[in-house]
């Protein structure tokens, strides 16, 4: 587990525009109107890539990953 | 009262009779308008300045540590923490909250109205604690007048080191959030911003900002007066003093009181002339408050942690009487269609998500459906999502009404509602054409 | 060497040019449909976003790639004057001056959106999102770049190719236009085409 690294998303910035949950699905599902649910756990490791990967991927840079792990 | 050591050195030797009962920030008696500069003096005596001196700051601030004052706006926060952390800042700016957005709470106007001055002198004190050379003081444009006149009353007695700014807050529910706040002083838009960073650190302009609630700095205020035992005189050990409380609904006298705080929920209640017909529930704390059962919750005292056990708290100071003959649930409708449409709309969750529980709301009112596992799907989905608390308050307030109305869903259900009672309980503002 | 070698080596630098010069209107034409349809969410089954992002990111860099040969045969080529100069400053070649000058735009153009896209995260999304509308100019003056400076509008393949462009970005621009204009992008609601990403959990009885 990368301890305390979590990814969170900006609620604000967010406009349900869904590639996230595409490239995370284990962590992200998307609730009736289309916006991402994020689990809030830890990252675990093998997931460490794909959270970047959507950290990168977001259109509106609504994603961060917080904590040691952040790139 | 015995006014704290620390304390002789700042307080002026001529200062003046430490009212030692309530009613405390509001005058007592039924004034016929606010306290002017001189009866304000009069009554409290002048308050301490510490100046730019770093000690006697500090000792200001520990002085309202040990008072264990929390923020009176609803969330609670120990006061001298936030003071502690703003001070560590670099140029910081003091805000005082008096927009009150939620339209069944009075407290904020109506100390405004009653005691400007302690609200100014509070501001004021809480600049010099922080080392902020301005405080702005937003507030409902009810009071706006009132409160002009008496930062003018401060200018022409020769006003301090302090500048006071007055401002006119937004009409809007999510107004009174303190990132809300903060950009409407900046940019004139009332709507939550983006946290992280947070406001105690970089607020307004990028300084650190203490926003308070401006019950709190009254408060404030009068401890910097007469000290932390005299404001833990009343009260509860883990809730010291006093608060304001508005209470509405089926009660004889309807208006603000201010209680200790651990009174009984029935005395509180006869503060304001006592319950006017039988009642059903009680709602706590405000439109992100919760239902309770008026019997379950008679006894108990008001504070956090005595309502804690009925899943309430006292919130942001109210109390709105449910009477036997009117529907918690079409009043709990009202209320949320009002919140959702109060919606910043910068959220997914809140913008389409409330949207469409206030209409499943309304539908279960009207028995269109009985079916509550979409109601409850979303808003196990809203819940915690948005950037400021307008999801987490409604879900809340629904959950509960959920819990305590459940006979009068099924009532619904069937196409009847037994409420014989016309004008609504909660008041709820008329949409405005935005 | 000889005139005929050199006519030769020139003939085939200039062939380069105008083939990479055909091959760089694909892939811009691609990159900006590509932009619309993740915007708007509009792409054929089993087309999940993030890859029609990932492809409108990938194509535009081999369109850098495509853009270097492009510019470097054509002002190596003896027989036009170009100049160096002419890469990045519109209108300054001596050499059909107002046909390069729009090519040299839309590299200037283009090179704005792209640096900004390469320090996205750095910039934040609005100073981001501002440079790269101007990718809706670049387009423009890349296309009528094509038309001047290019010019075998004879052959029916290039017609074919600089046509079917046009109509391609003129539909993505028409519907980024039309979606602007109704709100309908993003998609923040539940529309009848949504797939679930993720399989529902069973509903409560």
């Amino acid at each position: 587990m990368s301890a305390g690294t979590r990814l969170r998303v900006d609620p604000i910035a967010c406009d349900g525009r869904r590639l996230c949950a595409e490239v995370l699905p284990e962590l992200i599902t998307l609730d009736d109107w289309g916006f991402p649910i994020i689990r809030d756990v830890d990252m675990p490791d093998h997931l460490l890539d794909e959270a970047r990967e959507a950290v990168r991927l977001c259109p509106k840079l609504a994603l961060r990953l917080d904590g040691p792990r952040a790139p | 009262m015995r006014i704290t050591d620390s304390f002789q050195r700042l307080a002026r030797p001529e200062s003046t009779q430490v009212p030692d009962c309530l009613p405390r920030l509001l005058p007592a008696g039924l004034p016929a308008g606010p306290a002017g500069l001189a009866g304000h003096l009069a009554r409290y005596g002048p308050p301490p300045s510490p100046g730019v001196d770093r000690r006697r700051r500090e000792g200001l601030i520990e002085e309202v540590e040990r008072s264990g004052l929390t923020g009176r706006g609803g969330a609670g926060f120990p006061t001298a923490r936030k003071l502690a952390t703003v001070a560590a800042g670099h140029a910081p700016v003091v805000v005082a909250n008096g927009t009150e957005g939620e339209p069944a709470s009075a407290k904020d106007k109506v100390l405004l109205a009653r005691s400007p001055h302690l609200v100014l002198d509070g501001a004021v004190l809480a600049a010099e604690m922080v080392g902020a050379g301005e405080a702005i003081v937003v507030v409902h444009h009810s009071v706006r007048d009132v409160v002009d006149d008496a930062a003018a009353e401060r200018r022409h007695a020769g006003s301090g080191r302090i500048r006071i700014k007055i401002m006119t807050g937004a009409d809007r529910f999510v107004g009174g959030e303190a990132s809300a706040l903060v950009h409407w002083i900046e940019r004139g838009i009332p709507t939550p911003t983006s946290r992280p960073p947070r406001i105690s650190e970089r607020g307004l302009g990028g300084r650190p900002t203490l926003v308070q609630n401006v019950e709190t700095l009254a408060h404030l205020a009068l401890i910097a007066r007469y000290g932390a035992s005299w404001f833990r005189a009343v009260g509860t050990p883990q809730e010291p003093g006093s608060m304001l409380v508005t209470i509405l609904g089926a009660v004889n006298h309807p208006g603000v009181h201010e209680i200790a705080i651990g009174t009984p929920v029935q005395q509180v209640l006869s503060a304001a002339g006592g319950a006017s017909a039988p009642l059903q529930a009680l709602l706590l704390g405000g439109y992100f408050g919760k239902w309770v059962g008026a019997e379950a919750a008679a006894t108990r005292p008001f504070s956090s942690a005595a309502l804690a056990a009925l899943g309430a708290g006292p919130g942001a100071g109210l109390i709105a009487a449910l009477p036997g003959d009117a529907c918690g649930l079409v009043e709990t409708a009202r209320v949320v269609r009002y919140l959702a449409d109060e919606s910043a709309g910068q959220c997914g969750p809140c913008r389409y998500g409330l949207d469409a529980i206030a209409g499943e709301l309304q539908r279960l009112t009207e028995g269109r459906t009985s079916d509550l596992s979409t109601l409850r799907r979303w808003l196990g989905q809203i819940d915690g999502r948005g950037a400021c608390h307008l999801p987490d308050g409604v879900t809340g307030l629904i959950r509960s009404a959920l819990d305590l109305f459940g006979p009068e869903l099924e009532q619904h259900a069937q196409g009847w509602c037994c409420a014989t009672r016309t004008p609504s309980v909660l008041p709820v503002p008329l949409r405005k054409q935005r | 060497m000889s005139v005929a070698a050199a006519a030769g080596g020139s003939q085939g630098l200039w062939f380069v040019s105008r083939a990479s010069g055909l091959v760089l209107l694909v892939l811009f034409s691609a990159v900006i449909v590509l932009g619309v349809s993740t915007r708007l969410g509009s792409a054929p089954r089993g087309w999940p976003r993030f890859v029609l992002a990932e492809l409108h990111r990938t194509l535009a860099l081999f369109l850098v790639a495509f853009l270097a040969l492009h510019i470097v045969t054509a002002i190596l080529d003896p027989f036009v004057s170009i100049g160096w100069a002419a890469m990045v400053l519109p209108f300054t070649s001596s050499y059909r001056t107002l046909a390069i000058g729009l090519g040299t735009l839309a590299v200037d153009l283009g090179g704005a959106v792209l640096v900004t896209s390469l320090l996205r995260r750095r910039l934040g999304f609005r100073a981001w999102r501002a440079v790269h509308w101007l990718a809706y100019l670049a387009w423009p003056a890349a296309f009528a770049h094509s038309l001047t400076a290019g010019g075998d509008l004879g052959i029916w393949w290039v017609a074919l190719i600089e046509w079917g462009s046009a109509a391609a970005v003129a539909t993505a621009v028409l519907a980024r236009l039309i979606a602007a204009i109704r709100h309908t992008a993003p998609a923040g609601q539940p529309s009848a085409g949504y797939e679930r990403i993720t399989p529902r959990e069973p509903a409560h009885r």
